[in-house]
């Protein structure tokens, strides 16, 4: 399994990358991590002409505080790098604990945080989770730049809604809240595979244990992480009892409307998927009551 | 969380002061292979070298119209594109190697396809170029017109007969054979009990990590071919290849190198075993075509795939009393190397370990447009295992009796052994178990997993997870099967000993097992010891390392080479020291003359003085034996497995929390190789149970066509196999008294899993009767049974 | 041209061996600046000024690493097609995590497939070779 020829180039600054993307536009493909982009080339499912090899720009790696709180990860940063980010622990545990979900160590030393989102796998953690906490996205191209939430980047099975032409070069987490409780949870046939369906969840309760807010995105659903729209009707006010529990699972298998593949079936998404959105729930808070704050 | 009893036995059997034979010593082979200095064929080059890239078909079904390779001819560094027209005169069949049922020639495959593809892998066309990237390039501008038709991808399907792979046979069932023992109708007509089930096991194989792969040079000048990446069964597969290009064998020499597995998959012949060699003569360069994975999935043998609709007949206190079987094999498109094997083997060997005096079977070998079926590593003994043991645990549940004792009740004892089943293979001997105490085996596995102390947790919800036990036991086949093997010992004077092995090595270890039986048999120390093999121009014609025959075949032939050899020796060593043969003795490479003070003389000198002398003895300049080992019956290794397993019903995951296999092997030469036989069988056959699988869709195209959707076991797949291995009753049918190792730990996986899994979820009335047992599965299997309730 | 065949073919180095060719079986794991990756995912030309370390570099001349030799003690490998590609691994995870748990050196293999050993034998061997390095690094001291 040999790719197919093509024209390569190795731009070492971000203007000479956003020229060569405006030159090629969608003949072009960007070459970051590899991880996704070179086993879809050595199967000969993807021929692209033009391959820009984005690995040696520098200023797209850096993981740092942005002024609400948050974390800014230049697109271009390992998986790995994240992974190990004192920074990244601190400020956003969320984040920290889906790292190690995501393929094995070999992967996460060349895949990039850019590259798991652009590529966009519906069963992936990250897409999910960037979803749930609302990120935003720089999306850069010759002669401009513009922000694009994440509830409107991930349009459907592998597809975002990077334009040719543009370079995903930043991403930003906001403000993690130090009062919610959170859960990623995932059903996978093999560790370090996509997951069969997922679950990120954050939630927060009040002073008389009442849920005060709740947030629920699946992933492995559907061609795109989806947020369930019933999760904050079901939970706020409530105090979280099996009654109510079992209210969730159902109103997330009600609501799942995913497709069957080779490992598992529409059914078995349907319904494990509510199954752990109970059980994340039950995570969160346990997590939260055992005061493991981060 | 093995326990501490259940630690591997290897302690126990290392027996020093005995020789070599028996000791767990590491191998010495590994040397290359930690550094990185083993060769692989794809680590051949040689000057000139071409690189082959086989066009597959994408269709399952489909009649060709036209191929046009002119496209691809033009593209730089593309040097040939064959395709069936090419062959001419030469095209042929891949030929049936064993198990030749009468109706199985109408189904063979052509090297490359003609007229029609019938299954999504097929070969169509080979290109050859400067490099793979460049071949690959001409696969992509090979113009093919296909005629889609429809598929046929299921057996009860394919035996409508309404799409019919081959129009001029009429049907897709391509062969039958029944057999009968005893009188089953009679027993089933006299029982108290029975049932009747239909099981399924599912199609997956062998995937060893390093995929086929063949380097062909021809020497014009001599008009001698070399081809190097053979395995398993050289000369064999030889003489064919001599045959097909209409040259005297002994022009050919077939080289065996460093080879990353078989499992049974790799060494038979395929379309590319003929188009190689085809190519090089043609072209005059050598000709390196090695498989990807993407192809290995489509093209290589799949395996396993078969429907059993089981009976049972007994009386109320469990006595089994009769079988009934009909099996249909999944045969694929074509009928490959191994005939009617898989089905038949599954119908073979269907009474196990058990007391089973009327047994009919019946088994249809059907032909589908999915990849030829061919062995896999105890081929129809995983799937017959499963049958049998399912139906034990369903009858057990059924009458009211434990599991174990409906086995304990049934189990041949020790002194009904050897036994003779009765003929269960067509046009063979009758199948004789020929040594072993089955019950010792069950009482031995049961002790060692703790088995009752696990019997509160059978079906018993903990933690949010179901528990569940399960056994199956197991008798294997191993040796036999072809005639002989044979082994060709060659002594120098300054500690060199050269053994010549017949059979195949494909990573067992048998450079240090035969080492070991050659040391202890011919009285050498085992450093002196060079082991030789799969290359046909210097090692002794050999049936093949398959049905893990080789120590059994292969081992005694060196055994009985080393006898003949130290016998040989001692006469050259009589003569010079003027003594009597029968007072001298060869052990650690020295002559000892008994029962006196005399030292002990160099064995190199003896050696020395007759290469140097011409007249000595009968002795040739290099002192050599050869032996062969004849024997036409299988000895037989047996034992149990025991799983214990932990589901959550809400998820269908399932933990296999436990595992060991009790196995006598006879006699172990190298326990360490044993149970390291034993290891990874084990965790081939529960990654085989839960993950894998080859899936078709209803137009025939494979769906798990990369190892991200054909799914392996990880480390984190499988708990720690617990391995126990007996030498209770070595086997009376060789000199050292051996049994095979390398598939008992494969046989009872799929039986032990689904009898765990079915405990587990008793509360759901669920038996398990197909595989694999993946959480899609399960859950479905939970829904259904909490629907009907 | 990948990496894996640049290493194979081009360097002549063909302990690093191709087993998927898609980044699944881990067989063709090299050190990329020190890093463990699979070579079969990356281009020859993205090695230009990095440092590259195979298999065939981890004896030091005819002294085994304790990896190597660790793994023929516990009869880590048997076909050893899969074996230069745990070395490798088991080489860069050793130095990050030289006190390794039995269960983190299972989880950090899971990214390699074998097929004739089971994995039992390899994490035994990692283990083992993790405490003769530590002996190793005590005696330097």
């Amino acid at each position: 399994m040999k790719p197919a020829s093509f024209d390569y180039f190795a731009p070492t600054t971000l203007d000479e990358t956003l020229e060569l993307l405006h030159e090629y536009g969608d003949e072009a493909k960007i070459l970051a991590g590899g991880q996704s982009l070179m086993p879809l080339m050595n199967l000969r499912l993807a021929h692209p002409r033009v391959i820009i090899d984005i690995n040696r720009i520098s200023g797209l790696d850096h993981i740092a505080s942005t002024a609400d709180g948050g974390v800014a990860i230049g697109a271009l940063t390992r998986l790995r790098a994240v992974e190990k980010s004192p920074l990244v622990r601190q400020q956003n545990p969320l984040l920290a604990a889906a790292m190690p979900l995501i393929g094995h160590f070999q992967i996460r030393n060349r895949g990039t945080v850019g590259g798991s989102f652009a590529h966009a796998d519906p069963a992936a953690e990250l897409p999910a989770l960037a979803v749930l906490l609302g990120c935003e996205f720089s999306l850069r191209r010759k002669g401009g730049v513009r922000i694009v939430p994440a509830a409107d980047l991930f349009l459907g099975y592998m597809a975002t809604a990077i334009e040719p032409g543009e370079l995903l070069t930043e991403i930003r987490f906001p403000n993690w809240h130090p009062g919610a409780a959170w859960a990623i949870y995932e059903i996978s046939r093999r560790k370090g595979d996509f997951a069969l369906v997922g679950v990120a969840l954050q939630t927060e309760l009040d002073d008389d244990a009442n849920v005060k807010d709740a947030a629920i995105v699946m992933f492995g659903v559907g061609g795109k992480p989806h947020r369930i729209e019933n999760a904050p009707s079901i939970l706020k006010g409530r105090r979280v009892e099996p009654g109510v529990l079992r209210a969730l699972a159902q109103a997330v298998t009600g609501e799942l409307e995913p497709d069957s593949d080779i490992h598992a079936s529409a059914e078995y998404r349907k319904e494990v998927g509510g199954v752990l959105a109970r059980r994340a729930l039950e995570a969160a808070l346990a997590r939260a009551a055992n005061g493991v704050r981060h | 969380m093995a326990s501490k009893s259940m630690r591997n036995n290897m302690e126990a059997q290392n027996r020093p002061g005995n020789g070599y034979v028996g000791r767990p010593l590491k191998r010495r082979e590994d040397f290359r292979f930690i550094t990185g200095r083993a060769t692989y064929v794809d680590d051949i080059k040689l000057p000139n070298m071409l690189h082959g890239a086989v066009l597959r078909s994408p269709r399952a079904h489909a009649r060709i119209r036209s191929i046009n390779t002119t496209e691809a001819l033009k593209l730089p560094g593309v040097v040939r594109v064959f395709t069936f027209a090419d062959l001419g005169a030469l095209a042929v069949p891949v030929p049936i190697r064993m198990y030749h049922l009468p109706g199985l020639e109408a189904h063979l495959q052509p090297l490359l396809a003609h007229e029609k593809v019938r299954y999504v892998g097929e070969p169509v066309a080979l290109a050859i170029a400067e490099s793979r990237y460049l071949a690959e390039d001409a696969l992509d501008a090979i113009e093919v017109e296909y005629e889609d038709l429809l598929a046929v991808i299921d057996v009860y399907e394919a035996l409508k007969d309404q799409i019919l792979l081959r129009e001029e046979t009429g049907t897709n069932c391509a062969a039958v054979h029944e057999f009968s023992i005893g009188d089953a109708d009679k027993a089933f007509r006299d029982a108290e009990y029975t049932r009747t089930e239909e099981f399924r096991v599912h199609r997956f194989t062998g995937n060893p990590m390093e995929t086929r792969g063949l380097v062909a040079a021809f020497d014009r000048g001599k008009g001698e071919l070399t081809v190097w990446g053979v395995t398993k069964l050289p000369h064999l597969n030889r003489q064919t290849i001599a045959n097909f290009l209409k040259m005297p064998e002994r022009k050919l020499h077939f080289i065996e190198n460093d080879v990353g597995g078989g499992f049974g998959i790799r060494g038979e012949l395929y379309p590319e075993d003929f188009l190689i060699p085809f190519a090089a003569v043609s072209l005059g360069q050598p000709v390196k075509w090695i498989e990807d994975r993407r192809e290995h999935l489509m093209a290589a043998n799949h395996s396993r795939e078969n429907r059993c609709q089981l009976e049972v007949a007994a009386r109320k206190d469990g006595t089994i009393l009769a079988l009934r079987a009909t099996i249909y094999g999944d045969m694929g498109a074509y009928i490959r190397t191994h005939g009617g094997l898989v089905p038949c083997s599954t119908a073979a060997l269907l009474t196990g370990p058990y007391r089973i005096p009327n047994y009919h079977a019946k088994i249809h070998l059907v032909v589908t447009n999915k990849t030829g079926l061919g062995t896999f590593r105890a081929p129809g003994r995983y799937e017959s295992c499963f049958y049998r043991e399912r139906m034990l645990d369903l009858m057990a549940q059924d009458l009211g009796i434990d599991p174990v004792e409906l086995r304990f009740k049934n189990l041949l004892r020790p002194e009904e052994i050897p036994y003779e089943v009765g003929v269960t293979r067509p046009g063979s001997a009758p199948t004789v178990l020929d040594s072993g105490d089955y019950p010792s085996a069950l009482r031995r596995g049961l002790a060692e997993f703790e088995y009752d102390g696990l019997r509160p947790l059978q079906g018993r919800l903990v933690n949010g997870r179901y528990h569940g036990t399960g056994i199956a036991c197991f008798v294997k086949n191993t040796g036999g099967l072809e005639p002989y093997e044979g082994a060709r010992i060659v002594i120098g004077d300054r500690n060199d000993v050269a053994v010549y092995l017949s059979i195949s090595v494909l990573g067992q270890g048998h450079e240090t097992a035969m080492a070991q039986i050659c040391a202890d048999a011919l009285g050498v120390p085992m450093e002196w010891i060079t082991i030789f093999h799969g290359n046909t121009d210097i090692t002794p014609f050999g049936w093949g390392t398959f049905a893990s025959r080789g120590t059994v075949m292969c081992g005694s032939a060196v055994h009985l080479a080393g006898q003949k050899l130290k016998q040989k020796l001692l006469k050259a060593a009589a003569e010079q020291l003027g003594a009597d043969t029968a007072s001298l003795d060869l052990s650690d490479g020295k002559i000892f003359r008994l029962h006196t003070e005399a030292p002990p003389v160099e064995l190199n000198e003896i050696v020395f003085r007759v290469r140097h002398s011409g007249n000595l003895n009968e002795g040739f300049p290099e002192l050599e034996e050869t032996a062969y080992f004849h024997s036409s019956q299988m000895t037989y290794s047996y034992g149990v497995h025991l799983a214990h397993v932990a589901v959550d019903a809400e998820t269908g995951m399932m933990e296999v929390l436990k595992y060991l296999v009790v196995e006598d092997v006879g006699r172990a030469i190298n326990p360490l190789l044993v149970h390291g036989q034993t290891v990874g069988s084990a965790v081939q056959g529960i990654g085989g149970t839960m993950l894998e699988e080859l899936i078709y869709d209803d137009n025939g195209q494979l769906l798990t066509g990369s190892l991200m959707d054909y799914l392996l076991p990880t480390s984190t797949d499988v708990p720690n196999i617990g391995s126990v291995v007996l030498e209770e009753k070595p086997s009376p049918l060789n000199p050292l008294g051996v049994k095979g190792a390398g598939e008992g730990g494969i046989v009872g996986t799929g039986a032990a899993l689904a009898n765990a899994l079915s405990h587990a979820l008793a509360d759901y009335s669920i038996q398990v009767k197909t595989l694999p047992l993946t959480p899609d599965r399960i859950r479905a299997w939970i829904r259904a049974s909490s629907a009907s309730k | 041209m990948t990496l894996a065949d640049f290493i194979r073919q081009e360097l002549d180095l063909t302990g690093t061996h191709l087993g998927c060719e898609h980044g699944v079986c881990g067989a063709c794991t090299v050190l990329f600046n020190g890093e463990a990756v699979r070579s079969c995912l990356m281009l020859a030309v993205q090695a230009d000024g990095a440092s590259l370390h195979t298999v065939e570099g981890l004896a030091d001349g005819d002294e085994l690493h304790p990896l190597q030799r660790a793994f023929q003690d516990h009869h880590a490998l048997q076909c050893g097609f899969c074996t230069p590609g745990f070395l490798m691994t088991a080489r860069a995870f050793l130095k990050d995590k030289p006190l390794a748990t039995r269960e983190e050196v299972r989880e950090a293999i899971s990214g390699n497939l074998c097929r004739c050993t089971g994995y039992q034998p390899i994490i035994d061997a990692i283990l083992q070779a993790a405490q003769d390095l530590r002996g190793l690094k005590e005696h330097a001291k």
